[in-house]
């Protein structure tokens, strides 16, 4: 697959390959519960059998003990009852016990997979699908495959034992007649086919549409803030109402051809059973068959109506699995883009010296194509803050995000003490760098663990300083301190307490390279100064390369890098830049500039806007 | 030396409190006791019973619009039950009747049976196909009502619960939870009517054919009801218990999934997995329990049926061979016997179905059961007309997200219409409170907050969001084009409205570059747009919203100096003739302001015009003279 990435959700009409290939490739999952599915498959036939011999005993008390009355006999045969009775109930239990385990388990091995290899795919994926599919997989497409695995492929074997077995029987009963019957199976087949085509691509459209709607409520619960502020609930509520909608019309739809295709199969043993009871009726009179021999034809011709009745089920259980099955596939088949190289080296902390170079480095993100870098050379002496400054969308972040390899770049290289990153054990490289991003992710977990994300050894007294540096002690105030769970994307915390977490976070790792995102655009200034002053000293013990916006921080730097159009227009000292560079002035200068800058519009008429309505 | 100690290893002595494994650890204590769950679902058992009959009442009253259709459903089933029935009749018919006329060479009533039977086929084909299409759209349209008054009441939830019940709770809800009643919408009407028909007439026919042994047979009914009870009462807690797990399954992977980045950047994967396996094992664990005790039930009911046919069997033939019985009404007790047990097992699936719905119905019953503390007022009271709007007082304003926790305590504040008002202070002063205050997105706990006059709390909730627009530093982007996100701020507004906003803020040439310009799918959350470029579309949102009042909470950011000068050039000129808050760190934006609040501690420790403020020389000098030194 292209990048090694695949599509995303959109590219939904793929080659078509066989329909149950997808559900076949899970069936390793199956293989440690082999012994117990033959359990229980043994089991299960062995109480249906249970099941017919109860009544055939119970007629044979009444056709013998009780016509001769005898009593003892009586007794024993109604223990022989009871006993398969017994047998019956105690097979069922053991089929449905051993069932319960096996299958739920199979659906949490499946389900820890798919979730470890998410984890393994690169942000580029997840950028482009959207989460609420990848949810609908873990929880609609699993429980639609453990139904599968738990019912609707036990009772696919049953019933088509009981389908062969009758009809040996008939067969051999009356042969003419018995293979008119077997005959009928022809019409099922042909339906049961017909009926799977449709309903495979209906039961994929509904699963996707699943995926849509769990898309559209996390983007809700995502956007509820703006919503409010905006009031667009009514909005947001007719786009739900229309995705639902779609899901209600797939799912009718998917009714009506059940229903259809359930009504047709039934009326296949129906009609067999019509053209039999003319056929044998007509042997009868003409003494060529005797009424006892077509009574029990036509009651074991009865056995069948169950079965085929269950088959339009069984199939659309089935369908439904194969297409679970193939939306779990795609997702497990799509090769992590960034992974260790075959041959890697993993480096210790303490032999690093941090010499961080990018050389020609291009970079653009799939799918588009104009490139975000177009040749980056810059290089961090190790030690050095290096600080990279340019104008809103330059890039910057982009740049930042190939250190810790979120991206892979491009053409060219990036190297660290003279390894090229992709050479060195992907796990070694994220040790040694640590990120603090822009939007600073927080999960919904105690502080002490959002803290503790690169390092889960730290120690209190570690996590303690770090707060410290970050001026984010408040975290000590919550109400239960350390242990208390931040809400949902830390929200109940204001923007700038955000941040000075997301850098403690950063720091605590003792990273070789520290990599910071605009780290202090949520503080006020004097917060900024105290961050600053105590970031200036841990950060001279290792290499940083860090985005700015304000003049204010790029005082921690060494040096500024200036990223203009995809590529380093200028390094140097920030007094020297701003004396000899005016780019880099006007990036930085909140006076209306004097330069002219590239990304400043015509100027904004002077006689108002036309969308302001005064 | 604070910094220094970050870089020293530390002991291992030193190490976190508490089993890393353990989830109370790593989930930690959330402040809210409400946290995981929706008010109504306490433990205490008259909550349980009390929200189980609303569970109820939610069903019934989302079946009620179906009531004709539901029995026009059931009318088929029967119609579809009656010509089964009829078919080995009609069986037994050409057997009797029609044989002989057949030697005699009169095959009339052979063809009279053969033209029933194909009646009858035909009946149940159509009856059959009627009723699963029918049940099919009722199915579907309950699900289709559940799931949109449940997403519009998590609409109308405020701000404040959706905090606490976090994002993952609600996908799980109008998700996993649906898919659950689904499963009782999917199969259970035919399950229950079909059962409940076959158990009563066969009851009927039972006691009709022999009291005595009937009376045997019901002495197997306190065994059923008492299996019955245990198992309802059982599942019912099995099935609440996989509901929450499923929850948290949910949470924990929708939020790992968000903050991938974070995740692969900290090697946090074994971690993760570790704890993702921990839940799913949890998940694993409940629902393999509710599966036991249906795998106990439903042999259970078997069993009881099985004993019941070999003690009527003995009692039976006993009977027969005292005389008390014939031969044919034993032989055809037993045969009823056993259709009257059948059903039971299917009886006992849409119970374990039921129970199954009913927990998830539950979840979805406290959901809606949440009151919208924010609420829309009953009779909203319209705001004065006029050339010059937007005048916000708040008078004695006390609040806090956490009763202990006061942010602001009896705050005083009026903005004249017209007015920018700057709002600086710490972090924790307060000041993105006032801003939600003012955005409603949450209600003062003392005091109230006015515009123009009139309480919050009385304008209707579309007149106050066209009034007043809050932007703040998280921006969001929904999925679909630029021109799109931006049109949220105004759904009727053409594209040249659109286009005009977005130059207005100087957004416009970075959306021009972009590969379909103002068509670009944004993709999830605005993966492609840097959050510079996030923050000029949210504001040329704000922009095209046209509010009388504007809140801009630290809303520029993330942008470079001159694209935030550029926007502040542009906010000068849009907030000449409305109200405006703003809250920012860079004074620049406060520069242009009327006024200046300094807050401390939810308390205004400064109050004038920016100039005014300097020349006095308290804290807002010392800050603007710090802002200042920090410039080029």
């Amino acid at each position: 697959m292209a990048a090694g990435s695949g599509g995303g959700p959109a590219d939904r009409g793929e080659i078509r390959r066989h329909p149950l290939r997808n559900l076949w490739r899970l069936r390793h999952y199956l293989r440690p519960h082999a012994v117990e599915f033959s359990w229980l498959m043994l089991a299960g036939l062995a109480a249906t059998a249970a099941g017919i011999a109860v009544p055939l005993v119970a007629q044979r008390v009444v056709d013998g003990p009780v016509a001769e009355r005898d009593l003892a006999g009586l007794f024993q045969l109604a223990g022989l009852a009871l006993l398969l009775g017994l047998a019956e109930a105690l097979l069922i239990f053991i089929r449905r016990w051993v069932q319960s385990s096996s299958s739920v388990a199979m659906e949490a091995t499946i389900r820890d997979d798919v979730y470890a290899h998410l984890q393994r795919l690169p942000p580029s994926f997840h950028d482009r699908w959207p989460s609420g599919q990848l949810l609908s997989r873990i929880t609609s497409d699993l429980s639609v495959l453990r139904r599968f695995l738990s019912f609707g492929l036990f009772f696919l074997v049953l019933n088509l034992v009981t389908y062969l077995g009758v009809v040996v029987l008939l067969i051999r009963l009356h042969p003419a007649l018995g293979l008119l019957v077997a005959a009928s199976a022809v019409p099922l087949f042909l339906i049961a086919r017909r009926f799977g085509r449709h309903y495979h691509a209906a039961s994929r459209r509904m699963q996707d549409q699943q995926g849509d709607v769990a898309t559209l409520v996390e983007e809700t619960a995502q956007g509820l803030r703006t919503m409010k502020a905006y009031g667009r609930g009514p909005q947001l509520a007719a786009r739900f109402a229309a995705s639902t909608r779609a899901l209600h019309d797939t799912g009718v739809a998917k009714g009506r051809l059940l229903a259809r295709t359930a009504a047709r199969l039934d009326l296949v043993p129906n009609l067999t059973l019509g053209i039999v009871l003319v056929a044998g009726a007509a042997a009868v009179a003409a003494g060529r068959l005797t009424v006892g021999q077509l009574v029990a034809f036509v009651s074991l011709q009865l056995m069948l109506i169950w079965p085929v009745q269950s088959l339009g089920w069984i199939i659309a259980n089935g369908q439904e699995a194969a297409t679970a099955a193939d939306r779990i596939q795609e997702v497990l088949d799509t090769a992590p883009a960034i992974v260790d190289a075959p041959v890697t080296v993993a480096l210790a902390r303490s032999t690093i010296r941090g010499r961080l170079r990018f050389e020609a480095v291009t970079f653009r993100y799939p799918g588009t194509t104009t490139p975000v870098l177009r040749g980056v050379d810059l290089t961090v002496e190790p030690g050095e803050t290096l600080a990279v400054v340019g104008a809103t969308g330059s890039g910057k972040s982009t740049l930042l995000s190939l250190v810790p390899r979120l991206h892979d770049v491009g053409t060219g290289r990036i190297t660290l003490d003279g390894h090229d990153l992709r050479d060195l054990r992907l796990a070694s490289l994220r040790r040694l760098v640590a990120t603090a991003f822009e939007e600073p992710t927080l999960f919904s977990m105690s502080v002490w663990e959002n803290l503790t994300l690169g390092r889960p050894d730290a120690g209190e007294d570690e996590v303690r300083a770090a707060l410290a540096l970050a001026q984010a002690e408040f975290a000590y105030d919550l109400p239960w301190g350390l242990r208390t769970r931040l809400g949902e994307q830390g929200l109940s915390l204001s923007g700038g307490q955000r941040q000075r977490l997301a850098l403690a976070r950063a720091v605590l790792v003792r990273p070789a390279v520290l990599v910071l995102d605009d780290p202090l655009s949520a503080l006020d200034v004097h917060t900024e100064a105290a961050v600053e002053s105590a970031l200036k000293r841990v950060l001279r013990d290792m290499t940083a390369l860090l985005v700015v916006h304000r003049p204010s921080t790029i005082a921690l730097a060494d040096r500024v890098a200036l990223l203009e159009h995809g590529r380093i227009s200028a390094v140097g000292p920030h007094a020297e830049l701003l004396a000899t560079v005016p780019a880099y002035r006007a990036v930085l200068s909140a006076e209306p500039a004097a330069v002219p800058h590239p990304r400043l519009p015509a100027g904004p008429p002077t006689g108002g806007f036309p969308l302001v309505r005064s | 030396m604070t910094g220094g100690t970050v870089g020293d290893g530390s002991s291992p002595a030193q190490r976190a409190p508490g089993p890393a494994a353990d989830p109370a650890y790593w989930r930690g204590v959330a402040p809210d006791p409400h946290a995981d769950r929706s008010l109504a679902e306490d433990a205490s058992p008259e909550a349980v019973a009390r929200l189980r009959a609303r569970s109820r009442a939610l069903l019934t009253d989302v079946l009620r619009p179906h009531r004709a259709r539901l029995g026009a459903a059931v009318a088929l089933l029967l119609a579809q039950n009656a010509a089964a029935m009829s078919g080995p009749y009609l069986v037994m018919l050409g057997i009797d009747r029609a044989i002989e006329p057949l030697r005699a060479g009169r095959p009339g009533p052979l063809v009279a049976v053969a033209v029933s039977f194909a009646a009858a086929a035909g009946i149940e084909y159509a009856a059959r196909r009627g009723f699963l299409t029918l049940s099919a759209r009722i199915g579907q349209a309950v699900l289709l009502d559940l799931r949109q008054r449940v997403y519009a009441h998590f609409l109308r939830l405020p701000v404040a619960f959706h905090e606490r019940y976090t994002s993952g709770r609600m996908i799980s809800r109008l998700t996993s939870d649906i898919d659950s009643i689904a499963e009782l919408v999917d199969g259970g009407v035919e399950s229950l009517v079909m059962a409940a028909l076959t158990i009563v007439s066969v009851a009927g026919i039972l006691l009709w054919l022999d009291l005595p042994l009937a009376a045997v047979t019901l002495l197997a009914f306190p065994l059923l009801f008492w299996l019955s009870r245990w198992f309802a009462r059982a599942s019912a807690a099995a099935y609440r218990r996989t509901r929450e797990a499923m929850a948290l399954v949910i949470v924990h992977f929708v939020e790992s999934m968000r903050g991938i980045r974070a995740v692969q950047a900290y090697r946090r994967e074994p971690r993760n997995q570790h704890i993702f396996a921990s839940v799913n094992d949890d998940y694993r664990q409940s629902s393999q329990h509710a599966f036991r005790l249906i795998a106990t039930y439903s042999p259970g009911i078997k069993l009881i049926g099985n004993v019941t046919v070999a003690a009527v069997l003995c009692y039976g033939g006993a009977r027969v061979l005292g005389g008390d019985t014939g031969v044919g009404v034993l032989a055809a007790f037993l045969l009823y016997l056993r259709r009257f047990f059948e059903p039971m097992q299917e009886l006992s699936q849409f119970y374990n179905s039921l129970q199954s719905a009913t927990a998830a119905l539950e979840k979805l019953a406290g959901v809606l059961d949440e009151r919208p503390t924010v609420a829309e007022p009953g009779r909203p009271v319209p705001l004065p007309r006029g050339p010059l709007r937007g005048a916000i007082t708040f008078r004695a304003v006390s609040f806090g997200y956490r009763p202990d926790a006061p942010i602001l305590a009896g705050l005083d504040l009026s903005i004249p219409a017209g007015q920018t008002v700057a709002l600086i202070g710490p972090t924790g002063a307060g000041k993105s409170t006032v801003a939600k205050l003012l955005a409603r997105f949450h209600d003062p706990a003392a005091g109230t907050v006015t515009l123009d006059g009139v309480d919050l709390r009385q304008v209707a909730d579309a007149e106050l969001r066209r009034t007043v627009v809050l932007v703040t530093q998280e921006t969001h982007l929904f999925g679909g084009t630029v021109a799109e996100n931006i049109r949220f701020g105004r759904p009727e507004a053409d594209d040249a409205a659109v286009e005009a906003a977005a130059r207005a803020i100087g957004a416009h040439d970075f959306i021009a570059a972009l590969p379909d310009g103002y068509a670009t799918e944004v993709h999830r959350r605005g993966g492609r747009l840097s959050a510079g470029q996030r923050q000029l579309v949210a504001f040329a949102r704000a922009f095209l919203a046209d509010p009388a009042v504007l809140i801009l909470d630290e809303a520029t950011s993330s942008l470079d100096v001159p694209t935030e000068r550029l926007v502040q050039h542009a906010l000068g000129t849009i907030l000449r003739d409305r109200t405006a808050v703003v809250i920012a760190h860079r004074l620049s934006t406060v520069e242009t302001a009327d006024r200046v609040l300094v807050l401390d501690g939810g308390r205004i420790v400064e109050d004038g015009p920016p100039a005014e403020l300097i020349a006095d020389g308290g804290r807002y000098a010392a800050l603007h003279r710090q802002w200042r030194d920090s410039l080029l």
